[in-house]
């Protein structure tokens, strides 16, 4: 990827990121992060990890913040005012992002030096199939125990979010 | 490298053109077209100047909608109401229309164009991972509608809003599982590729188009295609006996006409997309990189330019006919309640596509397909 586009779109991440944070209404933060996470999938497509990014905006950006928008409304959400808080919590905040802050300074530090773009890659980097290939060999253990996990968070949901009815146990049938 | 932008400028003009061309005649084609089915006369206006009535032409309202209709709409007064978040309810209308308008980049169109030593591919974009893509944009095609709701600070552009999301989420799953069952079909995610596959013919004289591999795959993609274009017999965000306009309620003039006009760019796209996944694209029957090869065998040999015309012209005619079908559907069907809406998508369509899939892999693989 040319340096510049580069420099531009993390840039760009890094403002609407902040603007996460920065906006005083739910809604608008939620749209800060759906452009964060369009405009990263971008650099991943950049990156030549062209499956990865469409993946992230259509996971992410799409369906997820989605999702995201529903809790808000539902909780009926209304702008919050920037000031405030307790004490306590802007002491743990803060210790929080400084260490947060320092192990980034140290991952960065001990970086190896930019090799370039010395080894060509290979035709199929990034694709579709190749993604696949190492999800179903080497990770595949990981991939289904993952996909379980995923699987028991729903059914856990939705057990816990049926409403019972008279009568019947919790639980039960309804 | 200055003619390579220059065609890929006029190739992403004549795509957004064709898409918002065809669009606008659609308002024009639904309005007689529902007159046509309630056996009325329709939009009847046409003699802005009254030069076809006087040559006897016959009069079919064409000019009145296409042009009356959006010089009123643009000279409105641009309402915002008391309390809108006045930012996103101006963003809203494009956020709506701009994933629909790129999503035809990916789009083929024809064949490959043969000018000169010059070999130009039919298609704005060729994108490797197409089928992704169109998924992506239709995604986040959700919030330019979630957001109008919200930010017009009214209940029923609100309940609008989130109907509409709803609907779109829901059936955007069984959509992209019959995409999926496609791309599986041809083993490819690029649009242009999938073209290319759906070449050549059965049996001497039947097309390998896609329809006959896929049909449970079709019925999936038309069906959850009519609910993401929200409208009849899927109109439940703006039906108007509950909800006025629902998620547009509260826009008036040019932002109400760029939500309307993206109601007739997405039942574009949906028919699209059906073509090229199931009809062949820019395919014609029997007609070949070289010629017509008939089921006779006869064959008339043709040059590249009149296979590529033909070819766009097939594309074309495909997508006009499964527009007419949909707003066809619009004037027949009635409208669901909001719970069989929701059975269908998740109990009805939804383990069809997942069974569509599990038997498309069992196919490809059992069969060495």
């Amino acid at each position: 990827m040319p340096l510049l586009p580069f420099l531009f779109l993390a840039a760009l991440s890094i403002i609407f990121a902040a603007g996460v944070i920065l906006q005083r209404h739910p809604v608008h933060s939620l749209l800060s992060l759906v452009l964060t996470l369009v405009v990263i999938g971008i650099l991943f497509i950049g990156l030549d990890a062209t499956t990865v990014g469409f993946l992230q905006m259509i996971v992410y950006a799409g369906a997820i913040k989605v999702l995201f928008l529903f809790v808000i409304w539902l909780l009926n959400l209304q702008s919050q005012p920037i000031e405030g808080g307790h004490l306590a919590l802007k002491f743990v905040g803060a210790l929080g992002s400084a260490a947060l802050i320092a192990e980034l300074l140290v991952f960065v530090l001990h970086l190896p030096p930019p090799v370039g773009h010395s080894k060509p890659l290979a035709l199929d980097y990034g694709s579709i199939g190749k993604l696949a290939q190492g999800l179903f060999t080497d990770y595949l253990v990981a991939f289904e125990v993952t996909s379980i996990l995923l699987l028991v968070g729903v059914v856990g949901a939705v057990a816990l979010a049926r409403r019972t009815t008279a009568g019947s146990a919790p639980g039960g049938a309804p | 490298m200055l003619i390579e932008l220059l065609i890929g400028a006029i190739k992403a003009i004549i795509v957004l053109l064709m898409v918002l061309n065809l669009s606008a005649i659609l308002l024009w084609f639904e309005r007689k077209g529902s007159a046509l089915i309630q056996d009325r006369i329709g939009a009847n206006r046409a003699a802005i100047t009254g030069v076809g009535r006087r040559l006897g032409l016959p009069n079919l309202g064409f000019v009145n909608t296409l042009m009356a209709d959006p010089l009123k709409l643009f000279t409105k007064e641009d309402f915002v109401p008391a309390g809108a978040d006045k930012f996103l309810h101006a963003l809203a209308p494009f956020l709506a229309m701009f994933p629909v308008l790129i999503t035809f980049a990916v789009v083929p169109f024809g064949d490959t164009l043969i000018i000169g030593d010059r070999h130009i591919n039919l298609q704005a974009a060729n994108l490797n991972v197409a089928a992704l893509y169109i998924l992506a944009t239709i995604g986040l095609g959700v919030y330019g509608v979630a957001l109008g709701g919200w930010a017009s600070n009214n209940r029923w552009a609100l309940l609008g809003g989130i109907r509409a999301t709803a609907q779109m989420i829901s059936y955007e799953l069984a959509m992209g599982l019959a995409i999926v069952s496609v791309v599986m079909t041809y083993g490819t995610l690029d649009l242009q590729e999938m073209c290319r596959a759906q070449g050549g013919v059965w049996f001497g004289w039947l097309p390998r188009w896609g329809i006959f591999v896929q049909p449970v795959a079709f019925l999936l993609l038309l069906t959850a295609g009519m609910a993401e274009t929200k409208r009849v017999p899927f109109d439940l965000p703006e039906g108007e006996s509950e909800l006025i306009a629902g998620y547009f309620t509260e826009y008036s003039g040019g932002k109400q006409a760029v939500f309307m006009l993206v109601d007739f760019a997405e039942i574009v796209l949906v028919s699209a997309l059906i073509t090229t996944f199931f009809f062949g694209g820019w395919q014609f029957p029997w007609l070949y990189p070289d010629g017509f090869h008939l089921p006779g065998g006869a064959f008339f040999a043709l040059p590249n330019v009149a296979v590529a015309i033909i070819g766009i012209i097939s594309f074309t005619v495909k997508v006009v006919a499964f527009c007419w079908l949909q707003i066809l559907a619009r004037w027949t069907l009635p409208r669901f309640r909001y719970d069989q809406l929701m059975r269908l998508g998740w109990k009805g369509l939804l383990p069809v596509a997942l069974a569509n899939v599990v038997v498309t892999a069992c196919v490809i693989v059992l069969g060495g397909v």
